[in-house]
């Protein structure tokens, strides 16, 4: 296999073995003192979490009053949180799920640690909805379930639908997370070396014991997972962006929606996944696992995403032109010409021109502009999405009621929150559980030195 | 408070009322507040078990009203119960003052507790209607912030320890026939009060009686003397009047017969009033105001400019020969000209009551030249009592004050400390007098610094006479026993004539059973139960123009002074909405933003665009006023229809006394106000601060953007109009992928005339009052948190310089097509079978996408917990409707508490409901009858009748929602002659490119 599918680069006077890579990674886990930068990046997770428990609380006690929302603009950072989360969430099942059907092995050394940050995104945004709620207390009213009074949720709201899809998403990635994890859970319960690590990684690596019998039927668990989970990868955000596109609002009532927010998502994905990798093969010295190349493969996803959303916001306002319908030329020229203008103008800005420098191929395969490139999508596709949301409603059908939103500190407080808390869970992913999978690239590496004709 | 007596029921069921509460108050363990209490020497009580402890008692004073031990007998109004049913409310016919005038409305008693105001249809100054204030009037009564004890010196006193003190007055000046005793009201239109100023007056022949309340009738009645030589009122027949020339004469909203005014003026102005019925107002006006708003023409003038384009017009008519500078244009005053003159006895020229006595002579001057005298203009008797000049009045006080020739002040109801021109330092010559005594709802400015303060009991708490605007006289009767100490003036004046043992209805009685010895119990019996007198509205007065009038006005004339080119006039208003500050503690008024500016909670300096321009202010920048040597620092507001040379500012704000809500807000405008120039002043420098204050404004945006929103067409071409050309684009697609609801017996639905409509705001108060609306203060009102259900959107339309203003009332649309309903995710928004989109609070969870789908954005959210349990406040609450929790959806039902209270009256019955039965709190209220609510199913009902006319069309019908709420477009009636100096008006046209698309989507 050629280099650029993304095999491991063994350093000079190494030769990775199966044994060699279990121990790095294991001993992630297991062994090694952790690096100074994690300690720091705990404590300022920690705090961050912190405050997101703070302003959940004071919202709780207080009232969705403490944000900017008002009428007409009733939706805002909550929302804008909650679909730039679900995007992120995309990318990790993307890459384990699509890729894997796909056969595209580079996979291997960043499916494990894109789950996770699945997880922990959809898990933020599934917060999301939750607490903008005006009695959060019953959100499960949302959903159906069998009461006295015979009341069941209200089946044409997008709202009902997204319960469903993000549930379903959020248990199936788990799953396929989980199911991922099973032998290397076990490959840690062999390495422990203390007895309360044995019972824990033993009870979570439910009696693997790597039979032939057990790797096969693992094998075909595996793939129908995945096969399980790539539609969800489509229809979870496409249900998201119907809980606009189904409203009347000008700027969200419009058919492109699905694609247009799918693909924004992975597009916020990706970057997402390349923010966290960057660091974590630094400071966790993974840099022979995840290498250039694989870095330059999602930068290369990337920019095609990239190109697929800008075609998005051409369409976007070319519809609302050739549409002749008032309100939507209204919203487009407010869009980029009213009191929103900056942001939507940054949202080019971050989404479409400077993501283009990844044309470059030697910046597609430098971690540092990789890593400021990823900022700077999610911070555009951040802003996209309160663009859509806030920007839109901010003017609608009758003057009289348009209004602007200004965030207030608990806004902005809620946000900073759930990105220190999931940094902080991600953070706990690394230090319990093997953030490369060690199974899938022992095998991998089994395969490559076969190809080699070596013999370990 | 017990039950109202009927005078069937007779003192048996009186006292087997008593019994039942006592027995209640003693089963609930509730101690008597009558009764003594054994004080228990261990309750030390920290501020927050104190503050509860209050609340509890002002609970008990409600539940326990009449716990003073006299039970009086009240008559209810002829429409309702003759006794009480427990859980259903009783109506009181009453009379509430503005400005002292009296308004007769219904008062709205749930189980004792005065909840709601509604017009009397009797009564000459209401005919069914209220205003703002009129409705808030309950709010007043439950403020918790009113006085509640006698005060001494800061500190609780009693009734009696008053007394004394007031005893000890007279003793000390014993013989002195009341030399040093002065006693200061506001204007007084009550017979009995009158009557008992007289027996003080008697009493101590050398006391006199001073009037002052800053929103008087003295240019109105100066003038009247000037012309016809006498003192009287001057009645306006709007309803009579095809052609009306308002100079700065607001008279739809600042003046006390104004609910009158703007009925009888709707009657000539809606959508379908005749052709040649229909009027046409021509307004000259320096503020932009509701009737400015309402005229066909508005030229913006400065307010010094009125008196200079009253004589012009009046030379022109050949009416006078009174010679000042034209400052109208010709064209103008042609087209006045030629009006008048083919209306003659059918028109009306109406001066504000702001405006100079010679402005006003010059208007009677023209209207009786015009034959107006005897048809739309009537002369009456003052329905004021001694209508004296009371500028003059309160500057002798002040006068005699300063030279110590003043022992006792007794101050019924006034501010004077608040609301004195500030050339007359009223507070400082009030501290030269050695015994004062305030009487007042409120502690406010002037209790604070008299020795002695008696809390007045509220108009709906006492019993008293008032008369209206046209001298008709109608009986006060209380709504409930006063909550706390309160006082009546009838009592405090008794006091002071030596009666102190006669409560406040026996001192009424007393007055009646005097005047009308012959019949007084009937008599008493029907004007309670009818809410006026019968036959005492006064015969008009014939009276001669003065033979010396020309000479007369000639003097009184002044000529136009020379103004520098850049004099900037300052020009004082009574707020529209908390007059003169008196309600300033209001939540609702504060709340309810002013109808042209779109500000609550302030007043700021309304400037034009062009001065703004000038000296490059914006909004909310501070800017400092100068004027005769005084300064104030306010914020500015940009207002279109502003002369370039002229600051508008409202007076009633910055008030420091006036209770929790009302302090601190707005800039009081009094402290440059001076007695030689009260409402206009030249000279003004102006210069920024620097500074920004925050204000609160309803609507941040004022054009319609090309859209379809406010129809108006000229009256040519509303006649020429079919239904497809102006009205509603007939729904071509009834497709629907979802079920439609049930349809059952009913279709509620509503038609708002938008000609008629003033955009007073009386609906969004009413609804206010009826619906439990919370208030959200100043700060979430910037937010746009405000949870009116039905605001009044206002729009400019023209050039900025001279733009229109266009009301529109927005309640919820009741779609029939509700895009609210289909993204509600648990049902919390669902249509019943009558059309109404319900919200159903238990349900909501609040994700608010109901509310961002609704295009109308008429849907409130409760984004706090803004019904807050306040002791008192929440008496006021309607027992009918839910009130609602924080994180819920509200919005306007149509008052379905209405709608079912009429269907169970019918079903008991066993008929269907007719039309008119169900009248919504908005209808009932709304001066202009703008409003009408009523069944679709039923063919021959008002509303389909509007529904049915070509200028109804629904707003946004495009996006076919199907609203059950239309409108009916405003026709405007220009003249012919004017036609092209105006503004075109809107009419809907093929769309052109990039233009509204009226097809429904689904045609597209």
């Amino acid at each position: 296999m050629a280099t650029d599918a993304g095999t491991l680069v063994p350093p000079p006077g190494e030769r990775y073995t199966g044994a060699i890579i279990t121990d790095k990674i294991a001993d992630l886990v297991l062994v090694r003192p952790m690096h100074a930068g994690y300690y720091v990046g705990f404590i300022v997770t920690a705090a961050f979490t912190l405050l997101f428990i703070v302003a959940i609380t004071y919202l709780f006690t207080t009232g969705v009053g403490i944000w900017g929302v008002a009428q007409p603009v009733a939706w805002a950072f909550a929302l804008t949180n909650f679909v730039w989360w679900v995007g992120i969430g995309h990318a990790g099942t993307f890459i384990s799920a699509f890729l894997l059907l796909l056969r595209q092995h580079w996979r291997t050394s960043v499916n494990r640690f894109a789950e996770a940050m699945t997880i922990f995104a959809v898990a933020m945004a599934g917060l999301m909805p939750i607490l903008h709620l005006g009695r959060p207390w019953f959100f499960y009213w949302l959903i159906p379930y069998p009461d006295v009074m015979n009341v069941w949720p209200q089946w044409r709201s997008p709202l009902v639908w997204d319960i469903f899809a993000i549930a379903t998403y959020i248990i199936v990635s788990i799953l396929f997370w989980y199911m991922g994890l099973i032998p290397d859970l076990a490959s840690l319960r062999d390495h422990a070396r203390t007895r309360g690590k044995q019972v824990a990684y033993g009870l979570a690596a439910l009696g693997w014991r790597g039979e032939a019998r057990q790797w096969h039927r693992f094998e075909t668990a595996y793939l129908l997972m995945g096969g399980l989970a790539t539609p969800l990868v489509i229809s979870v955000h496409t249900v998201v962006s119907l809980d606009f596109s189904f409203g009347l609002v000008p700027g969200w009532h419009s058919t492109i929606f699905p694609p247009y927010f799918v693909d924004g998502a992975l597009y916020s994905g990706f970057a997402m996944a390349l923010v966290l990798a960057v660091p974590m093969r630094k400071v966790f010295r993974l840099e022979d696992f995840i290498t250039r190349d694989h870095l330059a493969k999602m930068g290369t996803l990337m920019l095609v995403t990239g190109l697929i959303v800008a075609y998005s916001y051409m369409v976007e306002a070319f519809n609302a032109y050739y549409s002749t319908d008032l309100y939507e030329i209204a919203m487009m020229r407010n869009r980029y010409f009213g009191p929103y203008a900056p942001i939507s103008w940054s949202v080019i800005l971050c989404n479409v021109l400077i993501p283009q420098a990844l044309w470059s191929k030697r910046l597609r395969r430098n971690p540092l502009a990789l890593f400021v490139l990823g900022l700077v999508v999610l911070l555009g596709m951040w802003l996209e999405r309160f663009m859509i949301i806030v920007a839109s409603l901010e003017r609608d059908f009758l003057p009289s009621a348009w209004h602007m939103f200004y965030p207030t500190f608990w806004d902005l407080a809620t946000l900073a929150g759930s990105l220190g808390a999931f940094a902080f869970l991600f953070l706990m992913f690394l230090r319990f559980l093997p953030a490369i999978s060690m199974s899938e690239l022992r095998k991998d590496v089994r395969q490559e030195t076969i190809r080699a004709g070596t013999h370990t | 408070m017990p039950p109202p007596v009927t005078e069937a029921s007779g003192s048996l069921a009186m006292r087997a009322r008593q019994r039942f509460w006592r027995s209640l108050s003693e089963a609930e363990g509730i101690p008597d507040a009558t009764l003594p209490r054994p004080i228990d020497t261990r309750f030390a009580p920290n501020r927050r078990d104190f503050m509860k402890l209050m609340g509890a008692s002002i609970a008990l004073a409600g539940v326990s009203g009449c716990s003073h031990g006299s039970l009086e007998k009240i008559v209810p109004y002829r429409a309702g119960p003759a006794e009480q049913t427990y859980g259903k409310p009783v109506f009181y016919a009453s009379v509430l003052p503005r400005d002292g005038y009296g308004v007769g409305v219904l008062v709205e008693t749930n189980m004792g507790r005065p909840t709601k105001i509604e017009g009397n249809p009797s009564h000459p100054a209401s005919l069914g209607a209220t205003g703002v204030i009129e409705q808030a009037a309950v709010l007043e009564l439950w403020d918790p912030d009113r006085s509640q004890t006698v005060k001494h010196g800061g500190t609780i006193a009693t009734w009696n320890d008053f007394l004394a003190a007031l005893q000890a007055q007279f003793d000390a000046r014993a013989g002195t026939k009341g030399t040093g005793l002065r006693i200061l009201t506001e204007t007084i239109a009550s017979p009995s009060l009158h009557a008992q100023i007289q027996s003080v007056l008697e009493r101590f022949p050398r006391a006199k009686w001073h009037q002052w309340q800053p929103l008087n009738d003295d240019n109105l009645h100066d003038a009247a003397e000037m012309v016809y030589g006498r003192r009287l009122d001057t009645v306006c027949r709007f309803d009579r009047a095809r052609i009306v020339v308002a100079f700065d004469g607001d008279f739809l909203d600042d003046a006390p017969a104004s609910i009158r005014c703007a009925l009888d003026f709707a009657t000539r102005r809606h959508a379908h009033a005749a052709a040649d019925a229909r009027s046409r107002l021509y307004a000259f006006e320096c503020t932009p105001t509701l009737t400015g708003a309402a005229a066909d023409h508005r030229l913006p003038i400065q307010a010094a400019d009125v008196g200079a384009a009253i004589a012009q017009l009046a030379r022109a008519l050949g009416a006078t020969t009174v010679d000042v500078a034209n400052v109208l244009p010709d064209a103008w005053i042609a087209a006045i000209v030629a009006d008048l003159r083919a209306n003659r006895g059918a028109s009306i020229v109406v001066a504000g009551r702001r405006q100079p006595p010679h402005v006003h002579a010059l208007a009677h001057v023209v209207n009786a030249h015009l034959g107006n005298v005897g048809n739309t203009i009537v002369h009456v008797p003052p329905a004021a009592d001694d209508p004296t000049n009371q500028l003059a009045s309160l500057r002798d006080l002040v006068e005699a004050m300063n030279g110590g020739a003043i022992d006792a002040l007794l101050i019924l109801g006034a501010n004077p400390v608040y609301t004195a021109p500030a050339d007359l330092a009223f507070a400082s010559a009030l501290a030269k007098v050695p015994f004062k005594v305030h009487h007042g709802l409120y502690v406010d400015e002037t209790a604070d610094r008299c020795d002695w303060h008696v809390p007045a009991a509220h108009p709906l708490e006492c019993f008293g006479d008032l008369r209206a605007f046209d001298g008709t006289l109608a009986l006060q009767q209380p709504g409930i026993a006063p909550l706390y100490d309160g006082k009546s003036a009838h009592e405090l004046l008794a006091a002071l004539a030596g009666d102190t043992t006669r409560g406040n209805r026996e001192l009424v009685e007393a007055y009646w059973q005097r005047e009308r010895a012959s019949d007084f119990a009937a008599f008493n019996d029907r004007a309670l139960r009818e809410g006026i007198v019968d036959g005492s509205t006064p015969e008009p007065i014939n009276v001669a123009l003065r033979g010396d009038l020309a000479a007369v006005l000639a003097k009184a004339t002044p000529s136009q002074p020379p103004r520098a080119a850049d004099d900037i006039e300052i020009v004082f208003v009574a707020d529209p909405r908390i007059g003169d500050g008196r309600h300033a503690n209001n939540a609702w008024l504060q709340e309810l933003p002013k109808p042209l500016s779109q500000l609550a909670w302030d007043n700021a300096a309304l400037i034009a665009p062009a001065l703004a321009r000038r000296y490059g202010m914006e909004n909310e920048d501070i800017v400092e006023i100068r004027v005769g040597g005084r300064r104030i620092e306010v914020a500015a507001w940009l207002m279109p229809g502003v002369p370039e040379r002229s600051i508008t500012l409202a007076l009633g704000f910055g008030r420091t006394r006036a209770g929790h809500v009302g302090n601190g807000h707005g800039v009081d405008a009094y402290a440059i106000r001076t007695s030689d120039a009260p409402w206009f002043a030249g000279g003004v420098a102006i210069t920024r601060t620097g500074r920004k204050h925050a204000l609160a404004c309803a609507q941040t945006h004022h054009a319609m953007e090309g859209r379809d929103i406010v129809r108006t067409f000229t009256l040519g071409e509303a006649q020429a109009c079919t239904p497809d050309e102006c009205g509603t684009p007939r729904y071509r697609n009834e497709r629907t992928l979802y079920e439609t609801p049930p349809t059952g017996p009913y279709a509620w639905a509503m038609s708002i005339d938008l000609s008629s409509c003033i955009g007073c705001g009386a609906c969004t108060i009413a609804c206010q009052a009826e619906n439990n609306i919370p208030v959200v203060g100043k700060a979430e009102m910037r937010n746009g948190r405000e949870m009116h259900w039905i605001r009044v959107d206002r729009y400019y339309e023209g050039d900025i310089a001279d733009a229109r203003a266009l009301f529109q009332p927005v309640p919820c649309m009741q779609c029939e097509h509700a895009p609210c309903e289909v993204v509600c995710p648990v049902e919390a928004s669902v249509h019943d079978a009558q059309g109404i989109n319900v919200q159903v609070y238990n349900r909501c969870v609040g994700t608010r996408f109901c509310s961002n789908n609704c295009p109308y954005k008429v849907r409130r959210f409760n984004f706090f917990q803004y019904t807050d349990d306040v002791p008192g406040l929440d008496s006021q609450r309607n027992p009918e409707v839910t009130v609602r929790m924080r994180g819920v959806m509200e919005k306007c039902n149509y008052c379905l508490q209405r709608i079912t209270n009429a269907k169970i009256a019918a079903d008991v019955e066993g008929r269907r409901l007719r039309d008119g039965e169900v009248v919504t709190a908005c209808q009932a209220a709304c001066p202009a009858r703008a409003i009408v609510f009523g069944d679709l199913a039923d063919a021959q009902s008002e509303v389909n009748r509007r529904k049915s006319s070509p200028l109804d069309y629904a707003l946004l019908a495009e996006l076919n929602t199907r609203p059950r709420t239309t409108y009916l477009a405003r026709v405007t009636n220009p003249s012919p002659a004017l036609a092209q100096s105006t503004q075109q008006s809107r009419r809907r046209e093929a769309p052109p490119a990039g233009a509204v698309d009226t097809r429904p989507r689904a045609d597209r």
